[in-house]
């Protein structure tokens, strides 16, 4: 007879919770704050094609970290929900706060019943016609959701990064500021000690305008990228990736050359 | 705990469930599985829904015109004076709905979404034909009601950013019950007044007019609708009900404000009361 097999359920669980944490820092950040006009979102992300960042509904917005094929997979299941929802109902009844619940219950579930959790963590977003409307959702790979109030880091060094955005997020910014002070986050790890300049190839970035008109979520590209982005060149040169993204990050691999991998 | 559960579509728990099922960019087909009493299929109501009458569409250098009469019938009766045929499906397109107006109007809202959940998830618009094919399909998928007399035909126009001359970008597309989908040069029109219509827009409409002409020439092909055909509605200056006339051009799809039709509509009477005849 063999011994029959027994891990206690905590054990199983700090194991996945691991596994999954472990994935999800392997990539590169997004951040996501509030700034006067509404919600910005930024990613470093070399890939124009593959996006971490996505609009969902009029008000809301969607970005993510983690596996690709994983996230993408729920970013197209919001879309569908908030699609159906507001085709069966109004537009205005599509709200963030309902389907950071659903993708909490969903996440939740896969955690706990499925061998493999979803290596992800999402992030809601919904701008207000005021700033006191503007909600951000923050849901990890174990269904935990968090409310936050200011601005949400998700993915690769984030504890580092926190930190770093903490430090200088104030209330008020306008959209240029924002933008500074989530570059300059996301410059700030990854660089050996050193700090790094995003350029606007290696970067993502789309707001949830409130000024808009009914579908508020734009993104931010080419030459408007590039005036809003931070001036000061103080740090170093920019150096493209952590070394450790590949298997996780659709973005971070050698093999893409319009990356940011030839611009150094 | 067996391993074939893992990640199987039927394993997915919540509201997010038929939503995480692998499946095109289709809003309609994923509607057809998740939630299929959603879609539009009433019940047979033949004379008891209101009906929708005239729209036309015209190009004019640099986009295209869609304009639509107010009226909804109910057999012999007037069931609303003010309801909007003409909507605009995304940024750059415009439908027009005639026939049962209960399906009609379900079915824009229906393509409207389709359009936007498309672009959503792919990250990209689809082309001009793509959306007209796409609206072809749907039309097709109501043939059913088209044999008992619910029959929805829609006019489709837009402002096709892919083509090369910017003046020759609008676009019109017409349709029949059956499907078909049939790309139009100049202009075209739907709907029970629709003969009147177009026999005015063929002589009024010339090739390189402007935007203004070809409002002027729509509002008037409406009116030529309505005085001959009852279930379509003339402007109503007493209420200032005017037709809904929409423009796609390359800033996108725009209505033309009340204001500015009624110095049309005006017009036109003027013109008309000098030739009583005509």
């Amino acid at each position: 007879m063999t011994m029959p097999f027994y891990a206690s359920p905590e054990q199983i669980m700090r194991d996945r919770s691991e596994y999954a944490r472990k994935g999800i820092a392997r990539g590169r950040s997004v951040v996501v704050l509030r700034y006067t006009g509404g919600v910005l979102f930024v990613a470093e992300n070399a890939s124009s094609a593959l996006h971490k960042v996505s609009e969902i509904y009029d008000r809301i917005g969607f970005a993510a970290v983690g596996m690709y094929n994983e996230f993408e997979n729920l970013r197209v299941a919001g879309i569908r929900l908030a699609d159906m929802r507001g085709y069966s109902y109004d537009r205005r009844d599509v709200t963030a706060r309902a389907l950071a619940n659903g993708y909490a219950q969903t996440l939740g579930s896969l955690f706990t019943d499925q061998q493999k959790p979803y290596e992800v963590e999402l992030c809601v977003a919904e701008v207000g016609d005021t700033p006191d409307g503007d909600q951000m959702y923050r849901i990890s790979y174990d269904g935990t959701i968090n409310d936050e109030p200011d601005f949400l880091v998700m993915g690769g060094q984030a504890e580092a990064l926190t930190t770093e955005v903490r430090r200088t997020f104030t209330d008020g910014l306008d959209l240029g500021e924002a933008l500074g002070v989530a570059v300059r986050g996301l410059g700030s790890v990854g660089g050996n000690g050193t700090p790094r300049t995003l350029p606007a190839n290696q970067l993502e970035v789309a707001v949830l305008d409130r000024t808009r008109g009914t579908r508020k979520f734009k993104r931010v590209e080419g030459a408007a990228l590039t005036a809003l982005l931070p001036t000061d060149s103080s740090a170093a040169p920019a150096d493209p990736a952590p070394a450790d993204t590949p298997p996780h990050d659709a973005d971070g691999g050698s093999s893409n050359g319009s990356g940011g991998d030839a611009s150094s | 705990m067996s391993i074939e559960r893992f990640r199987g579509a039927d394993a997915i728990p919540g509201v997010l469930r038929h939503a995480m099922s692998p499946g095109s960019s289709s809003f309609t087909e994923f509607l057809s599985t998740a939630a299929p009493d959603l879609l539009p299929h009433p019940h047979l109501v033949s004379d008891l829904a209101p009906h929708g009458t005239t729209i036309v569409a015209a190009v004019y250098d640099g986009g295209v015109v869609m304009a639509g009469d107010r009226r909804a019938t109910m057999g012999n009766l007037i069931a609303q004076r003010d309801i909007e045929k003409v909507l605009a499906a995304d940024e750059y397109t415009l439908i027009g709905a005639a026939g049962t107006a209960g399906i009609g109007i379900e079915l824009v809202r229906l393509y409207q979404v389709e359009l936007e959940h498309y672009e959503k998830i792919e990250g990209t618009q689809l082309t001009l034909d793509g959306k007209a094919n796409r609206l072809a399909t749907m039309i097709r998928g109501n043939l059913g009601l088209a044999m008992q007399g619910l029959a929805v035909v829609p006019l489709f126009a837009g402002f096709d950013t892919m083509a090369a001359d910017p003046a020759t970008a609008g676009r019109i597309f017409s349709f029949d019950a059956a499907g078909g989908c049939y790309p139009e040069r100049y202009f075209d029109g739907v709907g029970s007044g629709s003969g009147f219509a177009k026999s005015s827009l063929k002589k009024r409409w010339r090739p390189s007019m402007s935007a203004d002409e070809v409002v002027r020439v729509s509002v008037e092909a409406l009116y030529d609708a309505a005085d001959e055909d009852s279930a379509t509605g003339g402007p109503d200056l007493v209420r200032q009900i005017f037709p809904v006339v929409m423009l796609a051009s390359a800033d996108g799809t725009t209505r033309v404000p009340d204001s500015d039709l009624d110095v049309v509509v005006r017009a036109i009477v003027d013109e008309r009361r000098d030739q009583p005849g005509t």
